[in-house]
């Protein structure tokens, strides 16, 4: 399926990405969610985007990154659009904290833009509203 | 629906290869790849660094331990069993045995580093502290109540608040230590523990929604209520606890922030927004650096100076690139 958004997502069930990018949605534009089920057709991304990913904490990084986004991302159309992450997790894993953005910023050279807890505190929805606006002026060309 | 009758009366054969929710797949294989015994840290490296603590520094750290001892036998042996006739799926049920047997490794850990550090009669003076503390003695009372309830959702609200914060007035201390360098190992058996926490938390927090899903408006809202105020109670609780133990260091305020940043995030495993502001929850940088490394503002873009966040060459990707 074809998306203008510019944030693309993932989210469990569990929704805490989700509850994230629901809070943002004034200031963010069109947002995408990432199908659920892996076997379930991905998006296909138009316009340049920022990526939000949970972390799914795992020894050495191993299995972090959701099956989901990787199929996603293994579209090379979809990686070329990718201008930035932000990654969701728990400090509770050390350095495994966000790991997951850690290895998609790596893989695709873009930026890991911002760090936030579970569902994100209001001043992380704060933080999160002005950096992208900040950003997407600061992108040479659309 | 009374499914701890259902649990005596009739029992099914679990099959894994039916599952009703596939987060209950997914967290057992997160806590089967985390598992991990104490004996494998190699804990004698720290007596030197034991030596160097001061009277007062060891006998808080010994006390701080046996609470959290008290707490991981609490869950082991009574909070996550309590959950089990009120699982929604069988492999809830199964993933809830191995919570409670972690709990259990948890707790057997604090001996381990007591035996490695302490003296027999040190050890006992301070299990007698923790039972002689009225603070201490009051939450586990406060949470023992709810787990001897009839109420699946609200033991289910005490047990995520005591995964997700009542042990955080505990684990501010080692992970103050490891910021100082000293008893590194221990922290590293203690980071192992706030690992299996995290997942606890969300998992038993995760369920909580989905049972949540089922009920009226009416009694969502009366859940909601109880869980600001059970953490509210809870809380302050904390704050008479905390200063039992810290005031003696001048720490308490420190320890504060702490306990307001974990408060937020066991309401966030409930799916409710934080109750502290950020004035009073900004963890001190050495705290969170000893919890994640990565935590700190240099690591974003949108934050601090963004001078260290990642950023690599383009690569080629393919699906068995992705783990490393």
């Amino acid at each position: 399926m074809n998306t203008t958004a510019r944030l693309i997502y993932f989210s469990s069930v569990s929704n805490n990405t989700h509850r994230f990018v629901e809070k943002l949605k004034h200031g963010a534009g069109e947002i995408a969610r990432l199908p659920l089920r892996t076997k379930d057709e991905t998006l296909a991304a138009e316009q340049p985007f920022v990526l939000v990913l949970p972390s799914y904490g795992a020894d050495a990084g191993e299995g972090s990154v959701p099956k989901q986004v990787i199929k996603f991302l293994n579209v090379e159309s979809n990686r070329n659009l990718l201008r930035g992450v932000i990654g969701a997790g728990n400090t509770n894993f050390y350095e495994s904290y966000c790991i997951a953005g850690d290895i998609v910023a790596a893989k695709c050279g873009v930026p890991h833009l911002y760090r936030f807890e579970l569902m994100g505190t209001p001043e992380d929805v704060a933080t999160v509203e002005k950096g992208l606006e900040e950003f997407w002026k600061q992108q040479p060309s659309r | 629906m009374t499914p701890s009758k259902a649990l005596l009366e009739h029992v099914e054969a679990i099959n894994w290869n039916r599952l009703q929710d596939e987060k209950d797949s997914e967290v057992w294989n997160r806590l089967v790849n985390n598992f991990w015994l104490p004996e494998k840290i190699p804990l004698s490296n720290d007596v030197q660094s034991w030596a160097t603590l001061t009277q007062e520094e060891k006998t808080l750290t010994m006390r701080v331990f046996t609470g959290l001892t008290l707490l991981d036998t609490i869950q082991g042996t009574v909070g996550a069993v309590a959950l089990i006739p009120h699982a929604l799926t069988q492999h809830e049920e199964a993933v809830l045995t191995n919570i409670s047997f972690m709990e259990s490794v948890h707790a057997k850990s604090y001996s381990q580093i007591f035996s490695t550090l302490c003296s027999t009669k040190e050890i006992d003076e301070a299990f007698r502290w923790s039972k002689e503390n009225a603070n201490l003695q009051r939450k586990a009372q406060i949470v023992m109540d709810y787990y001897h309830g009839d109420d699946g959702l609200k033991k289910r609200v005490a047990s995520t608040i005591l995964e997700s914060f009542l042990f955080y007035s505990g684990f501010y201390l080692p992970m103050h230590w490891s910021s100082r360098a000293k008893l590194t190992n221990t922290a590293d058996i203690i980071r192992l523990i706030i690992r299996d926490e995290a997942v606890h938390g969300y998992y038993i927090g995760y369920k909580y929604q989905r049972a949540l899903e089922r009920e009226s408006p009416e009694r969502q809202q009366e859940l909601k209520d109880y869980t600001y105020e059970l953490m509210y109670e809870l809380y302050e609780n904390e704050l008479q606890y905390t200063h039992d133990l810290y005031d003696g260091v001048g720490l308490s305020e420190d320890v504060k922030k702490f306990l307001h940043y974990n408060a937020n995030k066991a309401l966030m495993n409930l799916g409710y927004e934080a109750m502290f502001p950020k004035e009073i929850s900004d963890v001190n940088p050495a705290i969170l650096s000893a919890l994640s490394p990565n935590a700190d503002e240099n690591h974003d873009f949108f934050s601090g100076s963004g001078s260290s966040y990642v950023i690599g060459k383009a690569e080629e990707t393919e699906d068995d690139d992705w783990d490393f």
